[in-house]
């Protein structure tokens, strides 16, 4: 609240302090060290996959189709091969296919957030700055969007996208569009929360006598406005990404996600789902476990985030 | 008030015409629709003749203007390009499948997710209720689709008791295909009604918890402590109608939501209702079956939103006297 | 029976925890109140006498409680009931009225609906001969048109006539003591004096007792039959209001006595008391009031004064330990 300073150092220092502030809590909080343990562990099993499988389970010359249905933990009754989470009906091994699976949805995840990020925080920011028509424009928008759930909004995107690109080309960019079609239906909540602290930013005498002395106010309302929003960006972007893993899991589910030839964890659920009523449960289990793992512990640390933070984000 | 209730019908009109706009550039633009009605045979004059049936030879303008008055005056929505049937009757067929799980869902979700919500704000520090909490919160991260295949796995597979697909035996009244009135009918609704309403459930439930919190903190409740009314009476009298002025709003688009999820439990179930409808479509690009999910969605959400404006104000008497404080923030 | 003065407070003592050590917020306080009697409590925000006042009704708020005296009713224990049993004495027989008029009433609910649900709650009557008592009430605290209003909503009334209702309010079972927190300082200067005469009216028409909480001498000095002066959770001084203002004993209220401009009509010049009171944690050893008084002496720094005799009045200084070869000076 109190920063009006003007140059780096003194962002420097409110950064340090939030910081600090920000470990001490984090220090006391053992919910927020598991869940950020578990997600460091599980994110880092997705980048490191290649180096921590012994397969490339989407590469067919590394399958061995007489590795289908092994159990957890027990070696293979032809092969001999153990797999810890057990093989697929393809003898893919159920570890390798969450590991390469969790790539595909963080970096959904991810790509979807930041897209909604930089959207919502552009959008926000013009909203807040220029008012007038462009403000009730936009904001319209978003309150029209809002009133609709973000899957639906998701899955209309997914809809007409699949509609405008012809077919050979649908798997190749399903990826794409379901990162957009993500993002799109999430940016609103980045929009309000920078719109807000624009306003207030605007209204400060420090802008207006930027503006008397010929300064432009943009460049001064993003240096100083943009520090201002970077908490609540922050927590809303955390607990976005969590919304955003889910979403795509239940796009992927429903098979207008990730398709199978680049399965995300909603993408292995679905194709698991399969598996459930004949016995290999273990082809469903791992990759819910590690979705609910993944997602609980990003909300977990949203949450934790907030009230650390505590903007005012109710 | 008449001022208010006439600006929030005005701004509903509003939505609806950009939902339908929005609808059809579907029609007009995703797709050809000459293409997707003719098929492979086609001659230059097939599709000039289909051209000028469809008035796509007319201003977009026009066209927009038809393509409304088409669905309000005749219920014209189109035929479904994969099953060839005017798409008001397939909906019309597969509404009341959606309708019972979502009413028996929000039901579930209100009366659950209030109760628990009143009980773990007045138990604040009991145990039971931080056992609520913390489960709750791993329901708002559980995306629906596990929860549906988790009770699958447990009820259907693992202990047998409930269906784990379809709507089991319907009876048909008039119109309408309901499954209430039999046994393997009701049977089968119970899993499907859980997994949608559940995700609604913890919501209202930390919703109504977190807003009774704050109203017990309030002076009026202490002082309705201090004039020593019993506190059964505080807390469910004075207490809850406060807490449901704000629940009603959120509460009520939630419900609305129910719908739209319903998208996702008919698919783990394969209940054969409009969701699963949908999803079909989208998979197929039958673009008129989309628009028209849409464009009832909409209705559906903007006429729950108007309700529940006007519910706010008979709940709550500042909002009568001055209609400007209304739905403001 | 009847000797028993009407409330009897002894050796009261309200702590509540904070991290890791205890607050004392309410420090061995003691006094009596007659019946009919007004009794002002007066100090700084902080000082402790809110919290004295809820410790009477029974309503400190977790986790703060009582830790150590007893309060008595009629010579009968009341720190100790059980909260059903408190719920009998609450609105009956200790009414209370709080600060805020504006939060103090539920917003949702009539005035007759809150008046004729504390009315029946605590006095055998239909609804009719409760709604019939509520307007003689309202009547009586000077609303207007009283049979019309009771039917409005609170957000319908100023502020002043809020605060009437709440008197309304407190007063509807016809308690024996009423609590006034701070009645008026939330309220235009113009109708505090309004609310003080009524409050004051309907107190000694029914022989009520009141304890009126303030930090306006000017109020208590009108008000007021005895007045008490605590500071930092302690009673300084207690007597007749006349002579406290005349000859004030304590030094802590010399002060605020010479820092009231309408009492210090002689003299022009407003005297100051250097410093702050301390805080809670930081409670200086000996005499609370050492670090800032003007006539501190060694034993001030060592040891706590308990209340003392001297002439009319109680006083917890050392400066009148041996009241009889002191007070000549």
């Amino acid at each position: 609240m109190a920063q009006q300073g003007e140059d780096i150092d003194c962002m420097e220092m409110i950064k340090r302090f939030v910081d600090s502030d920000l470990v001490y809590k984090f220090n006391r909080s053992p919910v927020a060290i598991i869940a950020l343990a578990v997600t460091v562990l599980l994110i880092g099993g997705a980048v490191l996959a290649p180096f921590v499988t012994s397969q490339n389970p989407f590469d067919p010359a590394s399958l061995n189709l007489m590795n289908g249905f092994s159990k957890p933990m027990e070696p293979n009754q032809f092969t001999g091969d153990t797999f810890i989470f057990g093989a697929d009906d393809q003898g893919r091994d159920v570890y390798a296919t969450i590991l390469y699976g969790m790539r595909i949805s963080l970096f959904v995840g991810f790509a979807a957030v930041l897209f909604a990020m930089v959207l919502g925080v552009s959008l926000g920011l013009l909203s807040g700055f220029i008012g007038g028509r462009t403000d009730v424009i936009i904001m319209r928008i978003a309150d029209i969007q809002l009133t609709f759930p973000a899957i639906l909004v998701a899955l209309l995107i997914f809809g007409i996208a699949k509609g405008i690109t012809p077919p050979s080309m649908r798997d190749e960019i399903a990826i794409w569009v379901l990162i957009i079609a993500i993002g799109l239906s999430d940016w609103v909540q980045f929009a309000r929360v920078v719109r807000g602290a624009t306003l207030v930013e605007k209204s400060k005498e420090y802008v207006q006598a930027a503006r008397l002395i010929g300064r432009s106010s943009f460049v001064i309302m993003i240096r100083h406005i943009l520090p201002n929003t970077l908490s609540p960006v922050l927590v809303i972007a955390t607990i976005s990404l969590a919304l955003a893993i889910i979403a795509e899991a239940t796009l992927s589910f429903l098979g207008v996600g990730a398709p199978p030839t680049q399965p995300s964890l909603g993408t292995l659920i679905r194709i698991g789902q399969g598996f459930l009523f004949s016995g290999e449960w273990w082809i469903l289990f791992f990759p819910a476990i590690t979705l609910l793992a993944l997602a609980l512990s990003v909300n977990l640390l949203g949450d934790w985030l907030r009230d650390a933070l505590n903007p005012k984000l109710k | 008030m008449l001022a208010f209730i006439i600006r929030r019908v005005a701004q509903s009109v509003v939505v609806l015409l950009v939902v339908g706009l929005v609808a059809f550039s579907l029609f007009r633009f995703v797709g050809d629709p000459v293409e997707n009605l003719l098929g492979q045979e086609r001659t230059v004059a097939d599709i000039e003749r289909v051209r000028s049936q469809l008035g796509l030879d007319q201003p977009f303008p026009v066209q927009y203007f038809k393509f409304l008055k088409g669905i309000v005056v005749d219920g014209n929505f189109g035929v479904s390009y994969r099953q060839g049937r005017p798409v008001a009757d397939i909906i019309a067929e597969r509404a009341p499948a959606t309708l019972e799980l979502a009413f028996v869902s929000a039901l579930f979700a209100l009366v659950l997710g209030i109760s628990l919500g009143v009980y773990t704000a007045i138990r604040r520090d009991g145990w039971l209720s931080n056992a609520i909490m913390t489960l709750s919160l791993v329901g708002v991260s559980l995306p629906t689709f596990l929860i549906g295949i988790l009770l699958i796995y447990v009820f259907a597979v693992e202990l047998g008791w409930l269906p784990s697909f379809g709507r089991g035996e319907t009876v048909k009244i008039g119109g309408w295909t309901t499954g209430f009135l039999t046994t393997s009918g009701l049977k089968a609704l119970i899993l499907p009604a859980i997994t949608l309403g559940l995700y609604q459930m913890t919501l209202i439930m930390r919703l109504v918890r977190s807003e009774m919190l704050e109203v017990l903190r309030s002076d009026y409740v202490k002082f309705a402590d201090a004039r020593g009314l019993p506190s059964r009476r505080i807390h469910f009298r004075h207490a809850l109608k406060n807490t449901l002025v704000p629940v009603i709003t959120i509460t009520g688009l939630q419900l609305g939501s129910i719908i739209a999820f319903a998208i996702i439990t008919e698919t783990v179930f394969q209940w054969p209702g409009v969701g699963l409808l949908f999803i079909n479509a989208i998979q197929f690009v039958d673009i008129p079956v989309m628009a028209t999910y849409l464009m009832l969605i909409s209705v559906l959400f903007v006429t729950i939103n108007l309700i529940v404006d006007l519910l706010y104000f008979s709940i709550d008497p500042r909002l009568k006297a001055d209609g400007s404080a209304g739905g403001g923030h | 029976m009847t000797d028993h003065p009407l409330l009897s407070v002894k050796n009261l003592t309200v702590q509540f925890p904070s991290r890791g050590a205890m607050l004392t917020a309410v420090d061995d306080v003691s006094f009596d109140l007659a019946r009919g009697e007004v009794l002002g409590l007066v100090g700084e925000s902080g000082a402790g006498k809110s919290m004295t006042g809820a410790a009477i009704i029974g309503l400190i708020e977790a986790p703060g409680r009582i830790t150590g005296g007893s309060i008595s009713l009629e010579g009968k224990r009341i720190d100790n009931l059980s909260s059903a049993e408190m719920r009998q004495v609450r609105g009956r027989r200790i009414g209370m009225v709080f600060q805020d008029p504006l939060t103090s009433l539920n917003p949702l609910f009539t005035i007759a609906e809150q008046l004729v649900e504390t009315i029946r709650v605590h006095l055998p009557m239909s609804a009719r001969e409760a709604r019939e008592r509520a307007i003689g009430l309202l009547n009586e605290v000077g609303i207007p048109a009283a049979s019309q209003r009771i039917d409005d909503y609170p957000h319908q009334f100023s502020g002043g006539m809020r605060q009437r209702v709440v008197i309304a309010l407190a007063l509807a079972a016809e308690p024996e003591l009423v609590i006034a927190d701070e009645p008026t300082t939330a309220l235009d200067v113009s109708v505090q004096a309004q609310i003080i005469d009524v409050l004051k009216k309907l107190c000694s028409e029914r022989n009520a007792s009141v304890i009126l909480i303030t930090h306006d001498m000017g109020v208590i000095a009108e008000t007021a039959d005895r007045v008490a002066v605590m500071y930092a959770g302690r009673l300084a001084e207690i007597g007749p209001v006349r002579s406290v203002i005349k000859d004030a004993l304590h030094p802590y209220t010399k002060g605020l006595m010479g820092s009231i401009p309408s009492l210090t009509s002689t003299d022009d010049r407003l005297v100051q008391i250097p410093g702050s009171m301390p805080r809670l944690n930081n409670i200086p050893e000996g005499c609370a009031f050492n670090p800032r008084c003007d006539q501190v002496f060694a034993r001030c720094t060592k040891a706590r004064p308990e209340l003392m005799h001297s002439g009319n009045r109680e006083v917890s200084c050392w400066l009148y330990d041996d009241a009889a070869s002191e007070a000549t000076a």
